[in-house]
């Protein structure tokens, strides 16, 4: 068996533990294409059946507008029930991330929604697409993340996982992240989408957009993203590493226009997935930080 | 960076901050590019804070803030490189004694473990410490990193020295041979290609074992285990067992039993998302369909007919305890074991080892990071095989039913009391207790037939001469699993052994399966 044989095998052995051992869990849907991989192995996990689970997307309303209409297509064609959450409060109250800045908006848009989907839905487990190799105190985390009645992480007393047992006891009120995808690396991602044909958000493959060049980074117009005094749009030949809020990631200048491309891409590139990704970086162990706040 | 067509090695690593495990992972990652430039940038950012100048590799690995600013290891950490030929993933921990609890879990997945020794100051405890429960854990593959052999000029009598002295401890600890390498993680000596600075050294260098090194193949040529995680019943006309391969291989059209019912099927088809297969082996997670409707759920497990685990509720483990609880004899635990769970009472904690002086201490409890035999009363019988042969099926956790803590790891030594019967005696379990099939054995004449007898009887063998009777009573006594003999005209289906010495009769019976090797009770399974 090939090591992407392997990491499905235990994938899948995951996602049917938990559809076994909890009452009501969740898939986490981020459009994103570890979500792609990830509704992938459900669907081969519970096959001939669908998923016996809904999937959930929090919607900070300030995605690429692409990565929407692909979620809607997708979800629809492989017949999943898919739920829609976004903080409407705090978008009625003027969150924005251009006004509140990219720690606050977070918390409200992406943390402070999942939490409050997760609790009006009444899951005790939720599946995430995450992976260990993304981001240090990624590193540390569990295949079934402990989370209490706050929804809070607590690296420090974290339940030893020996083996593929897993233990799934929680009482009322708290719940598991389960990360299924936690042994797979992004070259494995992109592999196994290419192995697979597994559909993906167009925004992964280079085309010329138009973007702001900001220092080294490239920042997206979309949801009227305001310029900074002298910066003007240009079309650039780019591609998104990694999809979250349009504000939030940055694209890499890229010719990649193909998945193989892409794989040859990733064999050469030097700098880290989420490098562009500007919640990560906020402060030293921001990403620790916003895990124990309950962020994904 | 792996091709698709890559296999994939899984090994643990234990040590402190002094004996540069950090620094050899930080070294594997390095220069297998399996470290990007903004992490190494973020890392010098870090390294100005606390020792400036040169960038700490160490720094690359412990991820928590409280670790960084300790400047130690807490939790295990997973890591992942690959190399053209290899995906690897590290179970990164610890090595002190009050983390031995993340030292086992680091090596419950681990085909192989890196023991590091700080050349300079020889074996110290927590040497022995993680070398044992390597092996406690059932890691196959052990290699000694001798480290910072350049802060010793590389010289050769050093390395010897503990080589042979370590080699003495893993002996007596029963642990497997292991691979010895002088290295140098912070310069990069024999990590990845062999060093100048050694000559003496004929070995290959770390990077090279790994890459070449047999990985996990090995649950393919155990028994066949099929813990049943799910049942799919899509729709009326399908019903399925969805699972993964804890060991072995199973064919479509094969002969199973289904426990804990004992109920007799055969594999109907075997589905996958991508189409049937004819074969499934370890560690794949497939779909079964058995040609019966028996009953079957989660927490079952399907079994080749000829091949059966052990069934009972009684049986001995080692146990790593993970709690700041003791446990104590008369305490009820969950045990969770495949997919199965089932409350246990503990029933007597037997000793308590010392791992560093390999001896067995008498003690009423386990406190937290020690390791002890016990014996467990299970509510209902578990399935499985001795953790020594099969980590998958001999491998458990104990779970705290008040606070849901995971609070101990388990690996089982042995069943212990009467093995569960329930129902009808099966073909399979008489040849688990007889050693062997039944089979009727034609002979001349009677005095040959009681000649014959007494030889298999001394053998061991559940033997009896049917002799002149009417042929239906050698057919009697072959379907109760016996080997029966049988005077005059060969019978269809029986095993002429006319004119034979005994000597050609045992062989004749282990060409024809009856029998394997020369004396019963060799046939696999020596459960029930």
């Amino acid at each position: 068996m090939t090591h992407l044989d392997i990491l499905e095998a235990e994938s899948i052995h995951i996602l049917r533990e938990v559809a076994a051992e909890f009452a009501n869990p969740v898939m986490l849907y981020s459009i994103g294409k570890d979500s792609s991989v990830m509704v992938r192995l459900a669907q081969k996990a519970f096959y001939p059946g669908t998923l016996p689970f809904p999937l959930l997307h929090i919607d900070t309303t300030y995605k690429f507008p692409e990565m929407i209409q692909f979620r809607d297509e997708f979800a629809a064609s492989i017949g999943a029930k898919l739920i829609v959450h976004t903080n409407t409060t705090a978008i009625a109250e003027g969150a924005n991330p251009f006004r509140l800045g990219t720690q606050k908006c977070c918390a409200l848009l992406k943390t402070r929604a999942l939490l409050d989907a997760l609790a009006a839905g009444g899951y005790d487990a939720a599946f995430g697409g995450a992976r260990r190799d993304e981001e240090k105190s990624r590193a540390k985390e569990r295949v079934y993340s402990f989370r209490d009645e706050l929804g809070q992480w607590d690296p420090k007393n974290q339940r030893p996982e020996l083996w593929n047992v897993y233990n799934a006891r929680v009482d009322k009120g708290q719940h598991i992240r389960v990360f299924p995808l936690s042994n797979w690396t992004e070259l494995d991602i992109w592999q196994y989408i290419e192995r697979e044909n597994i559909p993906i958000v167009p925004l992964y493959y280079a085309k010329p957009r138009p973007m702001v060049v900001r220092g080294n980074a490239l920042v997206s117009l979309d949801h009227n993203a305001p310029l900074l005094p002298g910066e003007k749009p240009e079309m650039v030949m780019c591609r998104m590493r990694s999809l979250g809020c349009s504000h939030c990631t940055g694209a890499i200048r890229s010719e990649a226009d193909t998945i193989g491309k892409i794989i040859e891409e990733m064999k050469l590139v030097r700098r880290s997935e989420r490098e562009n990704r500007v919640i990560d970086h906020d402060q030293e162990g921001s990403m620790e930080l916003k895990k124990r706040e309950g962020y994904f | 960076m792996p091709g698709t067509e890559t296999s994939l090695l899984r090994f643990s690593t234990a040590g402190s901050v002094d004996d540069g495990k950090s620094t050899l992972i930080g070294r594997l990652l390095y220069d297998s590019k399996g470290v990007y430039e903004d992490q190494l940038a973020s890392v010098a950012k870090a390294s100005a804070n606390s020792s400036g100048g040169v960038i700490d590799l160490a720094l690359l690995t412990d991820g928590l803030r409280a670790e960084r600013e300790q400047g130690i290891t807490i939790d295990v950490a997973y890591r992942y490189f690959s190399t053209p030929r290899r995906k690897f993933i590290i179970a990164d921990t610890p090595g002190h004694e009050q983390y031995t609890r993340n030292m086992a879990t680091g090596a419950s997945t681990a085909d192989l473990a890196i023991i590091l020794i700080d050349a300079r100051n020889g074996i110290l405890p927590q040497s022995r410490r993680h070398a044992f429960i390597a092996n406690l854990l059932g890691t196959r593959h052990l290699v000694v990193a001798v480290n910072k052999m350049d802060l010793v000029d590389f010289d050769q009598s050093v390395f010897e020295t503990i080589r042979s002295e370590f080699s003495a401890f893993l002996k007596k600890a029963g642990a497997p041979e292991a691979l010895f390498i002088p290295i140098s993680a912070r310069d990069g000596d024999n990590v990845v290609s062999l060093s100048s600075k050694s000559s003496w050294y004929t070995g290959p260098s770390l990077l090279d074992y790994l890459e070449t090194v047999p990985a996990g193949a090995e649950s393919e040529y155990l028994p066949a285990r099929f813990p049943v995680q799910y049942v799919l019943r899509p729709d009326l006309d399908f019903r399925g067992y969805a699972g993964q391969m804890a060991s072995g291989v199973l064919r479509q059209g094969e002969s199973v039993i289904a426990l804990p019912s004992r109920r007799r099927s055969t594999i109907s088809r075997i589905v996958t998302f991508d189409g049937d297969l004819a074969e499934v082996r370890a560690p794949q997670s497939v779909t079964l369909c058995l040609s019966d409707e028996i009953d079957i759920s989660r927490g079952d497990m399907i079994v080749p007919e000829r091949q059966l685990p052990h069934v009972t509720r009684r049986f001995r483990a080692h146990v790593v305890w993970m709690s700041s609880k003791p446990l104590e004899a008369g305490q009820t635990m969950l045990v969770k074991h495949t997919s199965h769970q089932v409350r246990a009472l503990v029933r007597k904690i037997e000793h308590r080892l010392d791992i560093v002086q390999l001896d067995k201490q008498q003690t009423g409890r386990l406190d937290l990071n020690e390791i002890g035999e016990i014996t467990l009363d299970a509510h209902r019988p578990l399935f499985f095989d001795e953790y020594s042969k099969n980590r998958w099926t001999g491998g458990f956790i104990l779970i705290d039913p008040l606070t849901n803590e995971t609070a101990g790891a388990g690996m089982i030594i042995a069943a212990e009391g009467r093995e569960e019967t329930r129902g009808p005696v099966t073909a399979a379990e008489r040849v688990s207790r007889f050693g062997h099939r039944g089979a009727v054995v034609c002979v001349e004449d009677m005095d040959a037939a009681v000649f014959l007898e007494r030889e298999l009887f001394n053998l061991g063998c559940n033997v009896a001469v049917a002799g002149r009777l009417p042929s239906n009573a050698a057919t009697v006594l072959y379907s109760a699993g016996m080997l029966a003999i049988a005077v005059g005209p060969v019978m269809p289906n029986a095993i002429d052994a006319r004119g034979l010495a005994v000597a050609e009769v045992l062989e004749l019976l282990e060409i024809r399966g009856v029998l394997t090797g020369s004396r019963p009770r060799l046939i696999e399974g020596d459960g029930i």
